[in-house]
């Protein structure tokens, strides 16, 4: 036979471009040849070949916001642990027949005592009715009322106060008032916190699990579909690893293009959730919001969060079709 | 080469479709394989290609004992074996050119080092202007030659075709038998299963196997 190379440009070729070999490396290379087959031997265009490309993209979708979601709640319930863990509160309750003025300071004076404090701050009167406008709202008049009073102690962070000495000279000597360190508050919220990253973790391992079977079920029907290009690459010598690769990166085409509709869509939506998150901080309520669940805004965390699961999905989609069609080669030998 | 003793087969609980099948080919050898409908051309060849186990007898096939082989030493065999199907079994999404590339493909080739030789053959073969048609819109004729382009792009040792000449016209049937000649003579050993005497007649000097109630006879 005569060598045709020349009159390939002719035949309507696309002609790959001369290898650079010293510009891209061995395994980029290798890497391209795996994805770009130049044979397409599972046909790409089929309306199986869409369905599945939908179904992926859902399932990244709800995955990668269960996903965001369990960061979000993580964050907020840190952010809980720091601010709150860093804060306790002396809560000074008006008792007929004591000067609740009097209470307050003698209560300030024996946290000043201890060291471990970096802040004393006493609310007054004015303000502690304050505290209350959000609940009972604005322009009552208070003042029949016995509002209890409070003062913020900050922790210096060390030496660590001696909370047990404060609580007994305040009950010996400040009946009426009360140290909360917020310990149960904390540790309910931290169960909380806990439990609703759970949920989101075993929600996430069923979405990836049903995407699983979806994807095992498309790869039987797909060789199903193709059993006779299965016999013919059989026939002309090809391996069932030969196979089960073609099927792979197949499938793991159709997982790559599901998963990044998918986890494109939830990355829009955690981004605009930041941004109308930050116009409502702005309002009353969106401050008191924020203060109890944290900001709405997805941090870098977050974000490679949801790319690595979109990821994982499209890996798990090749290695599901691939070990389908090795187990179904083998039974078919 | 191939070398059968005794075999038999029977699909199932049925009786034996083939019975006592002893024979051998040897290396750049040519031989027809005939017999009427239904006498199991097709299934002697489908043993030869090991995609049927046979119920008994013996079956080496390059010196390799067919029962022993596993799945990878049955690949590597039958890469040495050029097949063309009575129902051309091309793939209906690839284009002729892929098709015939697909032996090369499997195998690990690069495109560009095998595109000239399978540009060649389709052309030697009359399908010069199909080259990236589908297999749905080439005749019946044109299937038939791609098929056999594609057995023959590997230069396989061994070449099994069921009814090559079944869609072509005389002409044709004629280039295309002298292909298979001149294979053989590059030391191909050719089976050719058909029913048609005029293209036997045509390589007097060929084998003929002949098949009938499930046994083979030879003649020389």
């Amino acid at each position: 036979m005569t060598d045709q190379t020349d009159q390939d440009t002719d035949l309507g070729f696309e002609d790959d471009q001369p290898a650079k070999t010293g510009a891209r490396s061995l395994w980029a290379r290798k890497a391209q040849k795996f994805v770009q087959s130049r044979l397409p031997l599972i046909p790409d265009d089929t309306t199986a070949s869409r369905a599945l490309v939908t179904v992926i993209a859902i399932m990244t979708f709800l995955a990668t916001l269960t996903g965001g979601g369990a960061v979000l709640v993580y964050d907020a319930s840190k952010g809980w642990d720091s601010s709150i863990s860093q804060e306790m509160t002396i809560q000074v309750k008006p008792v007929l027949g004591r000067d609740v003025e009097a209470d307050v300071r003698k209560s300030a004076e024996l946290a000043r005592s201890m060291p471990g404090f970096s802040e004393i701050r006493a609310f007054t009167n004015d303000e502690s009715t304050k505290l209350l406008e959000p609940w009972l709202g604005a322009g009552l008049d208070l003042s029949g009322l016995p509002i209890p009073r409070l003062i913020v102690l900050k922790l210096a962070g060390s030496p660590r106060p001696n909370l047990e000495e404060l609580r007994r000279q305040l009950r010996e000597q400040v009946p009426s008032a009360v140290l909360d360190d917020h310990r149960l508050w904390l540790e309910r919220l931290g169960t909380m916190s806990r439990a609703l990253v759970l949920i989101a973790v075993t929600v996430l391992g069923l979405v990836l699990t049903a995407m699983a079977l979806a994807v095992a079920f498309a790869t039987q029907g797909a060789m199903a579909g193709s059993r006779e290009i299965v016999d013919v690459l059989h026939f002309v010598g090809a391996q069932d690893r030969f196979i089960a690769n073609e099927f792979q990166r197949h499938f793991l085409k159709l997982g790559l293009k599901g998963a990044l509709i998918g986890g494109a869509a939830a990355l829009i939506v955690f981004f605009l959730a930041g941004i109308i998150a930050s116009w409502w901080v702005a309002s009353l309520e969106g401050n008191q919001v924020e203060a109890l669940f944290g900001n709405f805004a997805l941090g870098a965390a977050g974000y490679v969060t949801i790319i690595v699961i979109a990821c994982g999905i499209a890996a798990l989609t090749g290695l599901m079709s691939r070990s389908v069609v090795l187990r179904r080669l083998r039974r078919v030998n | 080469m191939v070398r059968f003793e005794n075999v038999g087969l029977r699909y199932g609980m049925g009786t034996e479709v083939l019975r006592d099948i002893s024979f051998a080919i040897e290396p750049q050898s040519f031989q027809f394989l005939t017999g009427p409908s239904g006498a199991g051309k097709t299934t002697l060849l489908r043993l030869i290609l090991m995609s049927l186990r046979p119920t008994r007898g013996f079956i080496s096939l390059f010196e390799q004992d067919v029962s022993q082989l596993d799945k990878d030493e049955i690949s590597a065999i039958r890469r040495r074996v050029g097949v063309v199907f009575q129902d051309f079994r091309l793939l209906d999404h690839l284009t002729t050119y892929e098709n015939v590339a697909l032996p090369l493909f499997v195998q690990g080739q690069e495109d560009r080092s095998y595109r000239a030789q399978v540009v060649e053959l389709l052309r030697w073969v009359g399908l010069g202007d199909h080259i990236h048609a589908y297999p749905p819109v080439l005749s019946g004729g044109e299937k038939q030659r791609a098929a056999i382009a594609r057995a023959l792009i590997v230069q396989p040792e061994l070449l099994l075709a069921d009814e090559p000449t079944g869609n072509v016209d005389p002409t044709l049937a004629r280039r295309l038998l002298r292909l298979f000649m001149e294979l053989n003579k590059s030391g191909t050993s050719v089976i050719i299963a058909t029913h048609d005497l005029a293209l036997m007649d045509q390589f007097d000097s060929a084998k003929r196997f002949v098949l009938g109630e499930g046994r083979l006879h030879i003649y020389d």
